[in-house]
């Protein structure tokens, strides 16, 4: 159960392999050694920053500094929802349409987790919910994302089928129904395929990490299970919540389609 | 009986009826209605409706167009011209409520804002010139299939049409199809935008046809037309839309 401790002598080693491959892009004109390189530096310094902004966190054990940190994460990820769309919303709509189910989806099921499946002690122990936090989080942005985009691209284009319905009398909500559908389930698939996927074609980065550092197999599999349906929970509310919210917001009380709330990302 | 009760709707209503206009004389649909009546039988699958209908729009403006002022009765056809962009699909989008607009639309004296849109759609149901289909097959899309497809023959389309993936169909057949996707929902008023405009002088006649009976069985209509000797053989009454609102061009 002892992790093996990586020395920088092995790091150094294992960073060969991408000056390496810059060498080599170099050398091939490729044109990708810079980004590369530029790349992993980056990597290198986010990383060791968060671990070591993590020791503070963990040695302080106070739920006020966990919850900043969460809703520090929280705010980042409602951010890059909102600017990953080519079309959006006006104003705080922009950011509450995708943001508000993420952070909600987020909180609540790792909520869930810490007092049901986990149970820290103290609770809020920030050793298990920010990481917890954080997976959660990293998916339900994913899935409201890819869920957002799916109901934007496709309003414009159906345009005439929403307006007939509309028509012909149904509400909005029915009107949108291939719609929501279609967003919905591009919003879950992602996690669908990595359930499917889990353990056969690719081994999960939890149970990876977990089996390295020196676990039992069996314990990290039941940790990568328990992960799967948390990630499952929140992506499936964070696209459902979000498609919800934008349907309500593209259209009015009186079941009318208000495609003029979304805009270009270049203008009009 | 029926028509004084319509009658009655009528003097209880404060706003102004085009057709009680005391210069305006009784509209032709509106006379022909009533000379019919004993004749008429109600079309296969279909109901007789058989209450005095009334939409009246007051003081209707959108940010581009009006205000608009209009009122017609069921049996009533009125057809609407002017030239393109002046604003006609705006107004009937606004009178089914599907444009946010200020101003009154009244169905038999209630507010629509009163009901539920989609109730009130169901009345009033607004047909495009090049309507949306979110189905495959052309029957998806009917509530009322069988009524949907008594309604066929009719317009010259053939019965095969109606499992037929949407993809496979021409415009004027698409076109015909919302018409009848339309109709079978048994509206009080239909609002038309170019009805025939993918059709050829055939399939037109058909559908002028198609038209007339629903007039006589009480259903009011508004029609956006073109086609000047179109107006002529469908309308009671002629309006020409311009920026301001509606000219009467009924000789």
């Amino acid at each position: 159960m002892s992790p093996i401790s990586l020395t920088p002598m092995e790091l150094a080693m294992a960073a060969v392999l991408v000056l390496a491959s810059a060498a080599l892009s170099l050398r091939l004109a490729l044109g990708i050694q810079r980004p590369l390189l530029v790349a992993a530096a980056r990597m290198v310094v986010q990383l060791v920053l968060v671990g070591l902004f993590l020791r503070q966190v963990f040695a302080l054990t106070s739920p006020w500094v966990t919850g900043a940190v969460v809703a520090l994460m929280i705010a980042a990820a409602c951010h890059e929802v909102g600017s990953r769309q080519e079309r959006r919303f006006q104003g705080a709509w922009r950011y509450g349409v995708g943001g508000v189910p993420v952070g909600v989806a987020t909180l609540g099921i790792a909520l869930l987790a810490l007092a049901t499946a986990l149970r820290p002690d103290p609770w809020y122990d920030p050793r298990h919910a920010i990481p917890l936090a954080g997976i959660v989080l990293g998916t339900a942005m994913n899935s409201a994302s890819l869920a957002l985009n799916g109901v934007f691209t496709s309003v414009s284009r159906e345009r005439a089928a929403i307006e007939a319905r509309l028509a012909l009398g149904a509400d909005r909500y029915t009107a949108f129904r291939n719609i929501i559908r279609g967003a919905v389930r591009a919003g879950v698939l992602p996690v669908m395929n990595q359930m499917a996927a889990a353990g056969v074609i690719t081994m999960p980065g939890i149970m990876t990490g977990q089996i390295l550092a020196g676990m039992d197999p069996i314990e990290s599999a039941k940790y990568q299970i328990l992960l799967m349906f948390l990630l499952a929970g929140g992506g499936f509310a964070a696209s459902a919540g979000s498609v919800y919210l934008a349907v309500w917001r593209l259209t009015d009380a009186r079941d009318r389609l208000r495609l003029e709330r979304l805009v270009s990302r270049h203008g009009g | 009986m029926v028509n004084g009760l319509c009658g009655l709707i009528v003097a209880a209503s404060n706003y102004p009826l085009y057709v009680h206009e005391p210069e305006s004389p009784v509209p032709r649909g509106l006379r022909a209605r009533l000379s019919l009546r004993p004749s008429i039988r109600p079309l296969a699958n279909t109901t007789l409706t058989d209450t005095c209908s009334s939409l009246i729009v007051n003081g209707l403006h959108g940010r581009l167009a009006g205000p608009f002022d209009l009122g017609i009765e069921g049996g009533e056809c009125v057809a609407l011209s002017g030239p393109s962009g002046v604003g006609k699909s705006l107004l009937l989008r606004m009178i089914a409520d599907l444009e946010p607009a200020r101003g009154r639309v009244e169905l038999d004296g209630v507010d629509r804002d009163r009901m539920p849109a989609p109730a009130f759609r169901r009345q009033v149901t607004y047909v495009a010139a090049d309507a949306g289909w979110w189905a495959d097959i052309v029957a998806d899309h009917m509530a009322y299939p069988e009524r949907a497809r008594a309604l066929l023959p009719g317009l010259g389309l053939a019965d095969a049409l109606f499992e037929a993936p949407v993809a496979t169909l021409s415009t004027g057949q698409r076109q015909r199809l919302a018409l009848v996707r339309a109709i079978s929902q048994h509206p009080r008023f239909l609002l038309l935008d170019e009805p025939t405009s993918a059709l050829d002088p055939e399939a037109t006649a058909r559908v002028e046809a198609l038209l007339a009976r629903l007039r006589e069985q009480g259903t009011g209509l508004l029609v956006v037309t073109h086609d000047a000797a179109q107006a002529v053989r469908i309308a009671t009454r002629r309006l020409r839309v311009t920026p301001g609102g509606l000219e009467d061009e009924t000789p």
